[in-house]
């Protein structure tokens, strides 16, 4: 029994630890400035905890079959109650470790969350409902024009769906889409916003993840640095449509994005 | 400590509904636990079932159940997560196991407050009916999730299920809470006020140290939870404004203003935290003793495992905040509660060391008891490892709410607790019933369960890496869950197998109740007090008289003693402690 249970013990280690370093299933690539510090930590972590699962567990399994009740055969019991060295050893050790991890992911943490978004920064305003995304562009302009909930048509979609105001100047050229088309290597200055339920608005190869939350305009920004498509996933469970809440960001050239944006004005006049 | 005779004794009941029914025999109550969490887990697992059916074949029609549509998938998850965490995680542990065992455990008669214990039981149950009612009313069950997240909780016409049935889910949490209450305070005062002469605190099995931090842990914890749940009835019904701002659903616009959304996920983690350590530190408890006893070695570091249990318990109420790294919290916040977060990993490490201790230089015998609490230590470290990465908000970006954290909450309090049950009932079982149950049923149980809940589980955390949602109801929409499928499938697989074999559990336990060799008093010749009285034991627990300790609670092969096992009650001439 304790030899079952050694074998079986290190076949789950092995073959678990296996697919982690496998990479069998494993993240999709990282393309923005933030994805390799989150992925460093990601690293860094899962060495120290690979290493401490994998040790924990084998150690389970040899204790368990080399102390084996073999009747007479058996070394007598060691009578101890523990050992003081020990434990304060072990404590140390963990509290290095767990504490230390702690204090090497908070620069990544802080670096994106404790700065306004940059100067240059293009603007989009993300809005999330049962069951879409929407981008709003400010325009020329800069400003976003008034929103008002009475206005609220979702079914007309886009500039109807998030209930904009085309009384209000600003609001003229607004530009407000169901793909979000962001040009490469410049920050995006994101305000999230949620009309009904909470939704999060979670693009797996950016590394972003932010919970849009009504009553919330929460401000973050990333910065895309590969031209391609992305898909966007709702990472909140926000009704029976949760699954299929998805959505695009299309990240193209400045000049390409410069020529979509123009475009949309134009067709709005 | 009750020298006295104590005020609580109440004569043995005669006929069959005061013995029975409405008993105010700890023992009796316990089992009505034990028995509620048992029918609660088959109804939580078949929902299980039905999910990961759906999951991987969307369009089957199943007998009697017909095609499950999105939604439904979203209420059985509801249901299955509210159902196994409430009534079975909280339910069996603690109500089940430490009703009967705690008071046998120090030596006292019964429970503080008899009649206090059998209206908490029979509040729970109530509690298990209105949650039960809420798939057969109009609009069927919430589909919310277990966290039930406000304003998608909060408003009626947010989804199918959000109408009567969420009342009732929110009703039925409430009770729940108030029988949690009930049975805390019962558990705390029955701890400090009823240990019989010479069970110091210093002396109580680390089962009783667990069981008492676990009331305290749920005293605090369930009244912040009954509050929030009173409000949330109130926005749902009365029109407040506590966790819902102006909101439009589908165009229309709602009656609240100003309200909270991320107020209700800080009422709800502040009491949600604490809940994972009541699922788990019963199991804690329960693999230290039975490590110990099969083991035949004391355990190791007992002071270190009573602090670690303090710690955690101390801890787990200043980290809620990181389920919470996403919400739009402050993200300054976020560093305490990483912090905190991380720090629980350590009195947690000290237990799994002190575990691993124990079996060094020990003489293992492995009755299948045994082979659960070794198998509650391997889901311990798998399940607890993934932890740090969740406590991190930076790893949180790519990670929250995702399958890895069904993977990781799933083997550690789901799981890993499910061992500690396991572990309890084989070894409890004798004591409880009268008879053996059947070990190589019991084997085959294990060792099923044990490859098939990794083969469910670990996969979750491969998902989670390649950014799988959880509560997708179809994989089919977004283009990168494709890939993911023929994983999905395999867990599926696992599943079928795996809630099989439950079925060989099930059988066993009745079984035996009946057709099992009858039990000796004690027959692991494990050393706590249950072990020194009747089996089963008699209505006042000690026959008439109270048991004097006079050892600490886990003294095995000590050096010169006639056995390799030293009773609590064995008289104090021996080296034993």
């Amino acid at each position: 029994m304790g030899l079952a249970l050694l074998a079986v013990i290190w076949l789950i280690t092995l073959a678990s630890t296996y697919f982690f370093i496998a990479k069998t299933w494993w993240f999709p690539a990282g393309l923005s400035t933030a994805a390799a510090g989150i992925d460093h930590q990601f690293t860094v972590t899962f060495i120290a905890m690979g290493v401490v699962f994998v040790a924990a567990q084998l150690a389970l399994g040899y204790l368990v079959w080399k102390y084996r009740d073999r009747g007479a055969a058996s070394s007598p019991v060691e009578y101890s109650h523990g050992n003081i060295k020990l434990e304060v050893l072990w404590t140390t050790l963990t509290a290095i470790l767990f504490v230390g991890l702690n204090l090497m992911g908070s620069p990544i943490w802080a670096a994106e969350r404790f700065r306004p978004a940059k100067a240059d920064a293009l603007p989009v305003e993300v809005t999330g409902m049962q069951f879409a995304w929407y981008f709003r562009y400010p325009g020329a302009d800069g400003k976003y024009g008034r929103t008002d909930p009475k206005l609220m048509d979702p079914s007309s979609g886009n500039e109807a769906a998030i209930g904009l105001d085309t009384a209000d100047p600003a609001a003229k050229d607004d530009v407000v889409t169901g793909t979000m088309l962001i040009p490469e290597n410049r920050e995006v200055d994101l305000t999230l916003r949620a009309v009904d339920v909470i939704h999060s608005f979670f693009v797996p190869n950016m590394r972003f993840k932010q919970d849009a939350v009504p009553g919330l305009a929460i401000h973050m920004h990333f910065t895309p640095t590969q031209i391609g498509d992305y898909e966007i996933a709702c990472a909140e469970l926000c009704g029976l449509g949760h699954y299929k809440m998805h959505g695009m960001v299309k990240v193209v050239s400045q000049a390409d994005f410069d020529k979509w944006l123009a475009e949309r004005e134009a067709a709005k006049q | 400590m009750a020298t006295t005779a104590p005020i609580h004794a109440h004569a043995a009941p005669q006929g069959f509904i005061r013995k029975y029914i409405f008993s105010l025999d700890h023992k009796i109550i316990g089992i009505q636990y034990y028995f509620l969490a048992l029918t609660s887990v088959f109804v939580g697992m078949f929902l299980s079932l039905l999910m990961r059916i759906h999951l991987i074949w969307p369009a089957a029609n199943l007998p009697l159940i017909g095609e499950i549509k999105p939604e439904t998938y979203l209420s059985l998850l509801t249901m299955h997560g509210t159902i196994m965490v409430f009534f079975v995680l909280t339910t069996a542990p603690q109500g089940g196991f430490g009703n009967y065992f705690l008071p046998i455990q120090i030596g006292a008669p019964d429970m503080a407050f008899p009649v206090l214990n059998m209206l908490s039981f029979w509040t729970t149950f109530l509690g298990f009916v209105v949650i039960i009612a809420a798939f057969f009313v109009s609009g069927g069950a919430p589909l919310h999730g277990w966290t039930g997240y406000t304003p998608l909780s909060a408003l009626p016409s947010a989804g199918p299920g959000e109408q009567l049935g969420a009342d009732l889910w929110v009703i039925s949490i409430a009770i729940f809470c108030l029988a949690s209450l009930m049975g805390a305070l019962n558990f705390i005062t029955t701890t400090l006020d009823l240990r019989a002469k010479g069970m110091t605190l210093m002396r109580m099995p680390l089962t009783v140290w667990s069981w008492f931090i676990t009331a305290i842990l749920g005293l605090l914890a369930f009244g912040v939870l009954l509050s929030a749940g009173i409000l949330l009835l109130l926005d749902r019904n009365l029109g407040t404004s506590f966790y819902v701002p102006l909101v439009v659903v589908n165009g229309q616009i709602m009656g609240h203003k100003g309200g909270s959304p991320l107020l209700w996920q800080h009422l709800f983690w502040f009491f949600g935290h604490p809940e994972v350590y009541i699922a788990i530190l019963p199991g804690m408890g329960v693999a230290s003793q039975i490590l110990s006893t099969f083991a035949r070695k004391p355990i190791f570091g007992y002071k270190a495992m009573v602090y670690a249990i303090m710690a955690i318990g101390l801890l787990g109420f200043m980290v809620w905040g990181h389920h919470m790294f996403m919400s739009g919290m402050s993200p300054y916040s976020a560093f305490a509660f990483s912090l905190m977060t991380m720090s629980i990993g350590v009195p947690s490490a000290i237990k799994t060391f002190n575990w691993l201790g124990t079996l060094y230089k020990a003489r293992i015998r492995f009755y299948t008891p045994m082979l659960f609490a070794i198998g509650f230590v391997s889901l311990f470290v798998s399940g607890g490892l993934s932890g740090p990465f969740l406590a991190q908000p930076v790893l949180d970006i790519p990670l929250h709410d995702t399958y890895f954290v069904v993977g990781h909450f799933h083997l550690i309090m789901g799981v890993a607790a499910i061992f500690g049950i396991f572990a309890a009932t084989y070894y409890w079982f004798p004591k409880m019933f009268g008879r053996m149950m059947h070990e190589g049923m019991g084997k085959l149980h294990f060792w099923i369960t044990l490859v098939g809940t990794y083969a469910i589980f670990m996969p979750m955390h491969y998902l989670g890496l390649a950014g799988h949602p959880r509560r997708y109801s179809q994989l089919t929409e977004v283009g990168y869950l494709h890939n993911l499928i023929p994983l999905q499938t395999f867990m599926t697989y696992a599943a079928f197998v795996t809630i099989a074999v439950q079925f060989v559990f099930l059988f066993n336990l009745f079984w035996s109740m009946f057709k099992g060799p009858k039990a000796s008093d004690n027959p692991w010749e494990s050393t706590t007090l249950e072990w020194t009285t009747a089996t089963p034991p008699p209505h006042d627990n000690f026959g008439g008289h109270t048991p004097v300790v006079n050892h600490g609670p886990y003294e095995y092969s000590v050096p010169g003693a006639p056995r390799d096992f030293v009773m609590q009650t064995d008289p104090a001439t021996t080296r034993a402690h």
